[in-house]
């Protein structure tokens, strides 16, 4: 066997990651010895997606490579060490560090650098730039110390950075040069609108400025001169005004470079040394650098596949994106400008809501050339599709953009695509790839996207990717079925709707009227579960009785061993010395062990079911309430202690978290909701983490929705910003009442949310503009709940019917001889099965 | 013989759902159905699974036509009639015959002592 060749690649970030692991993927895996150089003392991470490190994100998380990546395929990484030259006639590779490879194949994926416009002053204290975690870190620290913040840059990533400084908590600001906002990607309109809209969330923009000069600032760290005699104190400035190609290796080896930068690349992405390549944002093609991920990563393959012998083109890229800018929808598709010759434009603006969209067709009005929406980029998969796989276009295109008054969809279904057309861009996945994972055996989105990495990159195309599944699987004969048991042919949220409209009050009615057999442990309890938020009757009613799972039907929590643990409410986690000394009592009297839960309560274990209602009775009379730790309803409301004790606070956040606990206490919800108040940004209640979470700005509050911490975590969704508390507490009326009616059973609202047709944009046209026509009827219901909350367990220990079956025996007063507990760290525990032997031997002893 | 001995009244059963009794040292789970043709069943209230004395809190109702309990600790599913266990049938737990006399609820002595045996 022949001896291996040597590829070196230098740099080891998106697209030199991306490289490797297609490299990895092919057989030429089998004929390279791999070596990478990385000078970031982290191997490749998302910078995509980086301003998400500061709402929580880990440099961890950020990772793009899997575990053991590097060790699994032999390929040895020099981490925190940068390739310092190249020397061409020996084919050698040499490292800051001193490292010297000799290479046969060498692979350029650089990146770039952020550009920092020459101004005096520019490198000032506390002037940063934004591209790796390191600045991040750099940005976080200053903040600290900062109040305000400016990004000199308004383009896209310019943006990306002012939501970053938003996050921490500054004052924001950001200057552009051009006359408008992301000048390249949107029209002078579409500018104008973004600006609205980012100015509503509390940024400062100012256009057509010119920095003259960085100076000492009187209120801030610096001061920065405008050309026209203005001035803008601000703490930290941020450069964001576009990057430049890393080409120094490049330029000293003597490769050509580009008059401006850039190494010159053919369409097989080598450079003027047939031996080297070179890819992502240090490339030069065609007199254009590409400046995003999806190109990069298309430049990558073509490398594998040039390396293989094997026919590759890079012939240029599609720039359209699609992102949300502090929450903004922006999308811009192909020639957003209309500078195509005979290009015609239909526009629609929406000044109420705020929305802006542009279409760009062809002179014939047969195809669509580009596009630009901002406020609302539902339409863009739609309208990418007809762009990049040239669909004609409907007779009358405008209605692309117009809104849809009545039911007709005017969207692109899935089966208008052929096979050929690409559905992610991100990792070149087209449609006919995605049907041969179905027909491989792809069921769910999940799978789909392990298969394909559709989906997996920027998720721009998930809604789409959905609907082939979709499509595709009906064809296939899969009618996924969606009822709820054998006893009812509806789901649940059908069930929900008879219940309503028919106004059935009991699971006998809704069987004998809508199913068959008995019912069972699935539709019992959801049916019990719906009856009880719609009617709000008590659920140990003789008519619900039977329906509930063993929490509610002893309205405490079943432990291991079949004893129950008892939780109290402690609204918003505030609790006085006395009460907290009550509950002590109650555990110390009944041998309780007494642990602090995550949603800053107490629980109290190792209750039998006959001390149930004296443990309440005594917890009762000492003020507390049930804290419906048993049921499918809303647990907690979590909150920071807020601006009443913190320095850093803004608003009350303990006294809004016990008003909402108190609100919406006894909801019963298709599985429990978990909701947490921060009184500032710093975020010390992780909001974002919970079904509703409400942080506390300047400007109002913010509301985030859909989050989840547990098994599978979710970030929540900003769903509405600077509200006051009677538009914030109306908007969870709705939002809650929503997913109440139409979440599947046990479905939390983080997954509720991942399979919403239309997302997070949808909910917001449901529950913000009433699209439906439902939100009086909403409220409605929620104000139902409301006035007829009690607390179960007041009523329970007030009823002797209710009460009959918190006894272990019907016909003894006996305990159960199986629960037997030991003691640890001055606490009990059930016993396990070796000390259970040992107790039974010695009692018979 | 079936020797039967009163456990409790009609009125301590709760509908379509169980209460559990001492008999003769054994705990049973009774379940009473009133709407359904077989109105009433009697079964150990041990859960194999779980190691505990809790299958009389599980929800019941049946699955394919079989009636069945379903453990509040794990889920399994029992048929009440046979005692085996629908997930995993080589495990059975002890079914008792039961009936319904004058308002008192009853179970059979005999079938304590060669329990096991299906009550089909």
């Amino acid at each position: 066997m022949s001896e291996k060749q040597t590829l070196v690649v230098i740099g080891n970030g998106m697209v030199g990651q991306h490289f490797l692991a297609n490299l990895v993927d092919s057989p030429l895996k089998e004929q390279y010895e791999i070596i990478t150089f990385c000078e970031e003392p982290r191997a490749a991470y998302d910078r995509v997606h980086l301003s998400s490190f500061f709402t929580g994100t880990t440099a961890q998380e950020l990772s793009l490579v899997e575990d053991g990546f590097f060790e699994r395929h032999g390929i040895t990484l020099h981490l925190g060490d940068k390739a310092a030259s190249i020397d061409r006639t020996a084919k050698t590779v040499t490292s800051a560090k001193g490292v010297s490879i000799a290479y046969d194949k060498l692979v350029l994926a650089t990146g770039s650098y952020p550009f920092v416009p020459p101004v005096p002053g520019h490198d000032r204290p506390q002037c940063l730039v934004y591209r790796t975690i390191e600045d991040l870190e750099a940005m976080a620290a200053a903040a600290k110390t900062g109040k305000v913040g400016t990004v000199v840059g308004g383009g896209l990533l310019g943006l990306e950075a002012a939501k970053a400084l938003m996050d921490l908590g500054l004052k924001t600001h950001v200057v552009e040069f051009a006359p408008r906002l992301m000048a390249v990607q949107l029209d002078d309109a579409g500018g104008e609108m973004l600006r609205r809209k980012i100015e509503n969330l509390g940024v400062t923009v100012h256009t057509g400025k010119n920095t003259s000069i960085i100076t000492d600032g009187e209120h801030c760290v610096n001061k920065m001169c405008f050309a026209d005699g203005e001035e803008l104190e601000t703490d930290i400035v941020l450069f964001s005004a576009g990057i430049r190609p890393r080409d120094e290796l490049a330029r000293t080896c003597g490769l050509e470079v580009g008059q401006r930068g850039g190494i010159v690349i053919d369409n097989q992405c080598r450079t003027s040394d047939p031996s080297i390549y070179a890819i992502g944002e240090c490339a030069l093609w065609n007199g254009m650098i590409y400046g995003l991920v999806a190109p990069g990563y298309t430049m990558a393959r073509t490398v594998v596949a040039d390396l293989k012998g094997g026919y590759a083109n890079f012939t240029g890229a599609d720039m359209s994106t699609k992102l949300k800018l502090m929450g903004v929808d922006v999308a811009s598709i192909g020639d957003a400008h209309a500078k195509t010759q005979g290009a015609m434009v239909y526009s629609y603006q929406n000044g109420d809501s705020e929305v802006y969209k542009r279409l760009v067709v062809s002179e014939d009005k047969k195809f669509l050339l580009g596009a630009v929406l901002v406020g609302d980029a539902s339409g863009y998969g739609t309208l990418l599709q007809y762009c990049l796989n040239y669909i004609e276009l409907p007779e009358n295109p405008d209605a692309l953009i117009l809104p849809h008054r009545s039911d007709e969809s005017v969207g692109l279904g899935p089966d208008a695509l052929s096979a050929s057309a690409q559905i992610c861009s991100c990792f070149d996945v087209t449609k006919g790839a995605i049907c041969s994972a179905i027909e491989n055996g792809c069921m769910t989105m999940g799978e789909l996207k392990a298969e394909t990495k559709a989906a997996t990159g920027c998720g721009g195309c998930s809604a789409l990717l959905k609907s082939v599944l979709d499509s595709e699987l009906s064809k296939q004969g899969f009618a996924v079925n969606t009822d709820i048991c054998e006893h009812f042919a509806y789901t649940r949220q059908d069930l929900f709707n008879l219940v309503r409209v028919e106004e059935i009050k009991t699971f006998a009615d809704l069987l004998h009227t809508h199913g068959k057999g008995l019912g069972c442990e699935i539709c019992k309890p959801a049916v019990g579960n719906i009856l009880a938020s719609q009617w709000n009757e008590h659920i140990l009613e003789t008519d619900h009785l039977g329906l509930q799972d063993t929490n509610d039907t002893y309205l405490a929590n079943m432990q291991k061993d079949g004893t129950y643990s008892v939780v109290p409410r402690i609204t918003g986690g505030e609790i006085s010395p006395d009460m907290l000394i009550a509950l002590g009592q109650v555990g110390k009297k009944y041998k309780l062990y007494t642990k602090i839960t995550g949603g800053q309560r107490v629980d109290l274990f190792g209750a039998r079911v006959d001390q149930l209602p004296h443990i309440w009775k005594e917890l009762i009379d000492a003020g507390f309430e049930s804290g419906h730790a048993y049921g499918k309803s809303l647990r907690t409301v979590k909150s920071c202690v807020g601006s009443t004790w913190c320095r850093y606070g803004v608003d009350d956040s303990v006294g809004l978290a016990i008003e909402l606990e108190n609100r919406y206490k006894g909801l019963r919800s298709p599985h429990k909701i978990k909701f947490a108040v921060s009184g500032c940004t710093r975020e010390c209640a992780e909001a974002q983490s919970k079904d509703v979470g409400i942080i506390a700005t300047e400007n109002g509050w913010n509301l985030y929705v859909c989050g989840n911490g547990g098994m599978k975590p979710r970030h929540a969704d900003l769903f509405a910003t600077g509200l006051d508390k009677p538009t914030l507490i109306k908007t969870i009326d709705r939002f809650l009442s929503f997913y109440v009616r139409t979440a599947d059973r046990l479905q939390r609202t983080s997954v509720w949310m991942e399979n919403m047709e239309g997302g997070l944009d949808y909910l917001k046209s449901v529950i913000v503009d009433d699209k439906l026509g439902l939100c009086e009827q909403l409220e409605q219901q929620m104000q139902y709940v409301i006035d007829t909350y009690q607390c179960e367990w007041k009523t329970a220990i007030e009823d002797e019917a209710k009460l009959k079956r918190f006894r272990h025996f019907i016909n003894s007063d006996q305990p159960d001889d199986n629960i037997v507990f030991v003691e640890e760290r001055g606490q009990i525990r059930p016993a396990d099965s070796d000390e259970r032997k040992h107790f039974k031997l010695m009692e018979i002893a | 013989m079936a020797k039967w001995i009163d456990v409790c009244s009609v009125d301590d059963l709760q509908p379509d759902s169980g209460v559990c009794a001492l008999f003769e040292g054994e705990q049973v789970a009774i379940f009473w159905m009133p709407e359904a043709d077989v109105k009433v069943y009697a079964v150990g209230n041990y859960d194999p699974f779980g190691k505990a004395n809790v299958l009389s809190r599980g929800i019941i109702g049946d699955i394919g036509g079989q009636p069945v309990v379903s453990s509040p600790l794990y889920k399994q599913h029992y048929n009440l009639q046979t005692g085996v266990c629908l997930e995993d049938e080589s495990v059975k737990i002890p079914v008792y015959a039961i009936r319904i006399e004058n308002g008192s609820v009853q179970l059979d002595l005999s079938s304590l002592s060669h329990h096991q045996e299906p009550a089909l």
